[in-house]
C-alpha cells in the first residue's frame, strides 16, 4: 500500500477519480446539460482544430496578462510605499477599503460607461478590482520587515535600490507570490465577466455565446483549455521561480 | 593623526504626553585616538546599544557630535552586532560584497584569517552561530572603517568557541588596525581584549572611570595575569564593583 501514499501516484489517482466521477454522473443523468469528458474533450480537439479556441484563449489571455502586470507593480509599489509610510497608510486605509469592497461588476460597468466599450476601459476595470488585494498583501508584507537588516542597510550605506533589492524584495517573496497566486485566480474571472459584458472576442464572449446556445459542452471545453493553462503556469512559472527563491533556506 | 571625538550632551526617549523624556546619556565625552582599542564596560540596560546606535548614524535623535579630527568628518563605521544580522538568503560572498566595496582578494584575505575560506559560497543558514558571527567580524573590517563598532559580539557563544573568535578577532585587528568601540558587561573578555577601559554607570549614561590596560598582548590569553589585573582594579576602582 505504501507506493499508494507517493504524491506521484496520488496526484494522478484523485485526478482520474475526478473523471471517473464525472463519467459516472453524466451516464446517470443522461442529459445535455451534463456531457461526459469524452464529449467534450472531442469538442475541445474540435474547437482547437478550428482555430476558435486559440483565438479567444489567447485574446483572454492578452488581458490577463497586461491587467495582471500592471496591477502587481502598482499593488507592489503602493504596498511598499504603505507599509514604510505610517502616515501615507493612515490617510489611504480606508480608500483601500472603499475600494476593495466595489463589487467587481459595478467598477466594470462604471468603466464602460465613462470611457466606453473599449481595450483600455476592459483593462483598466480589472486592474481596479486587483489593485487593492495585492496592495494590501505586500502592505501587510512590508509591515513585518526585518528591522534589524533594515539598520544593518542603513549602516552599510546600501542605498534605496540596492536596499529594496537585496533586503526587503526577499523578505517580500512569500507575500508576493501569495498576491500571484490569488491574483491569478480573481483576474481571468474578473477578465471573463469585462468580455462578457463588453468585448466581441475571448472566453467570456465565447462563454456567453454558448450560454445562448445552451451548449454546455463547449463551456466546459473551454474551462478545461483554460484550467490547463493556469495549471501550467503554476509548474512552469510559478513552482520553479519558489524554488529558486528558497533555495538558501535549510 | 586622526583621532575621534564623541560628543553626546543629551540623549533622551519620549515616555508619552504626560511624563517628562527619559534621559538615557548626559554629557558622555570620549575620545578614540588611532586605531585604539575601547572596551565600555558598564550594567545591561545602561545605554551602551543606543550609544553604539547614535555613532553608527541609526539614531539621530539626541543632541552632540560626533566627528573626527582635524577632518571634522562624520566616520565610516562598521558595526558588528549582537547578532550577526546576515541576510539569509545571500550567500557569505554576497553578504561581504554587499556591505563593502573591497577586492574580491581582500575578503578572501579576511575570510582565510577567520579561517572560513571554505564557506563562501554557503548561505548563511547553513552555518553555526560562531561562524555566522567571525562573518559579521568580516564585514566590518571589509568595509575598511573609521571607527569599528561591537555589540558584545561573542555572546551566548559556549566559552571555548567565545575565546577562539576572540583570539581570531584580536590577529585580525593586529593585522588590520583600525579604531575599535567594544561593548561589553564582562570585565574578562574587557581586559583580554582592550588597550583602554571605560566604565560607565547608568540613568543617564555617564563615565566614572578610565583605565589603560598595560598587560603586553601576548600576554593576554593568560587567564592568571587577566585575573590578577581585574583583582587588582576591584582595589584601585573600588567604584566600578557595583557596576559589574
Amino acid at each position: 500500500m505504501e507506493f499508494i501514499q507517493r504524491p506521484s501516484i496520488l496526484a494522478p489517482l484523485s485526478i482520474s477519480l475526478f473523471f471517473i466521477l464525472w463519467y459516472g454522473l453524466a451516464v446517470f443523468l443522461n442529459s445535455d446539460t451534463l456531457p461526459d469528458p469524452i464529449t467534450v474533450t472531442h469538442v475541445l480537439i474540435h474547437e482547437i482544430q478550428t482555430g476558435d479556441l486559440p483565438f479567444h484563449l489567447g485574446k483572454t489571455l492578452y488581458r490577463l496578462v497586461i491587467s495582471f502586470s500592471i496591477a502587481m507593480c502598482l499593488g507592489c509599489a503602493i504596498g511598499i510605499v504603505l507599509g514604510r509610510h505610517k502616515n501615507l497608510d493612515y490617510f489611504f486605509d480606508n480608500w483601500l477599503v472603499i475600494f476593495l469592497n466595489i463589487p467587481a461588476l459595478v467598477t466594470i460597468i462604471l468603466c464602460y460607461v465613462w470611457f466606453g466599450l473599449s481595450e483600455t476601459a476592459a483593462i483598466l476595470a480589472v486592474v481596479i478590482n486587483k489593485l487593492p488585494n495585492v496592495t494590501i498583501t505586500i502592505r501587510e508584507g512590508t509591515r513585518a520587515l526585518d528591522k534589524e537588516l533594515l539598520e544593518l542597510a542603513e549602516c552599510y550605506r546600501f542605498g534605496k535600490l540596492k536596499t529594496l533589492r537585496h533586503v526587503i524584495w526577499p523578505q517580500l517573496h512569500p507575500f508576493v507570490m501569495a498576491a500571484t497566486r490569488s491574483g491569478l485566480a480573481l483576474i481571468w474571472k474578473i477578465v471573463l465577466v469585462v468580455e462578457m459584458l463588453g468585448r466581441s472576442d475571448g472566453m467570456g464572449y465565447q462563454l456567453h455565446l454558448f450560454f445562448q446556445l445552451f451548449d454546455v459542452a463547449s463551456i466546459l471545453a473551454y474551462t478545461i483549455a483554460f484550467i490547463a493553462i493556469i495549471q501550467a503556469i503554476e509548474l512552469l512559472i510559478l513552482k520553479p521561480l519558489d524554488k529558486r527563491a528558497q533555495r538558501w533556506r535549510k | 593623526m586622526s583621532q575621534l571625538n564623541i560628543k553626546i550632551q543629551d540623549k533622551s526617549y519620549p515616555q508619552g504626553a504626560k511624563k517628562a523624556p527619559k534621559q538615557v546619556i548626559k554629557d558622555l565625552k570620549i575620545t578614540l585616538g588611532k586605531d585604539e582599542f575601547v572596551c565600555l564596560v558598564g550594567p545591561s540596560g545602561c545605554g551602551k546599544t543606543t550609544l553604539l546606535n547614535i555613532l553608527a548614524g541609526l539614531d539621530n535623535q539626541y543632541t552632540g557630535s560626533v566627528k573626527l579630527t582635524p577632518e571634522q568628518l562624520s566616520p565610516k563605521v562598521g558595526y558588528v552586532f549582537q547578532n550577526p544580522r546576515l541576510l539569509p538568503w545571500r550567500t557569505v560572498l554576497e553578504n561581504l560584497q554587499l556591505a563593502s566595496n573591497a577586492k574580491l582578494e581582500t575578503l578572501d584575505f579576511l575570510l582565510e584569517s577567520m579561517g572560513l575560506g571554505a564557506e563562501k559560497e554557503s548561505f548563511p543558514e547553513h552555518l553555526s552561530l560562531g561562524m555566522s558571527r567571525r562573518i559579521s567580524i568580516i564585514r566590518a573590517f571589509a568595509t575598511d572603517p573609521d571607527l569599528l563598532l561591537m555589540d558584545e559580539p561573542f555572546v551566548s557563544l559556549d566559552p571555548p568557541t567565545a575565546r577562539q573568535v576572540r583570539q581570531l578577532l584580536v590577529d585580525l585587528w593586529r593585522k588590520r588596525p583600525h579604531k575599535v568601540l567594544y561593548v561589553t558587561h564582562d570585565l574578562r573578555e574587557a581586559i583580554s581584549l582592550a588597550d583602554r577601559l571605560i566604565f560607565l554607570d547608568s540613568q543617564p549614561m555617564s563615565v566614572i572611570s578610565e583605565v589603560v590596560v598595560n598587560i603586553p598582548r601576548e600576554q593576554r590569553m593568560d587567564e592568571a595575569t587577566i585575573e590578577q589585573f581585574k583583582q587588582q582594579l576591584f582595589v584601585d576602582y573600588p567604584e566600578i564593583t557595583k557596576l559589574l
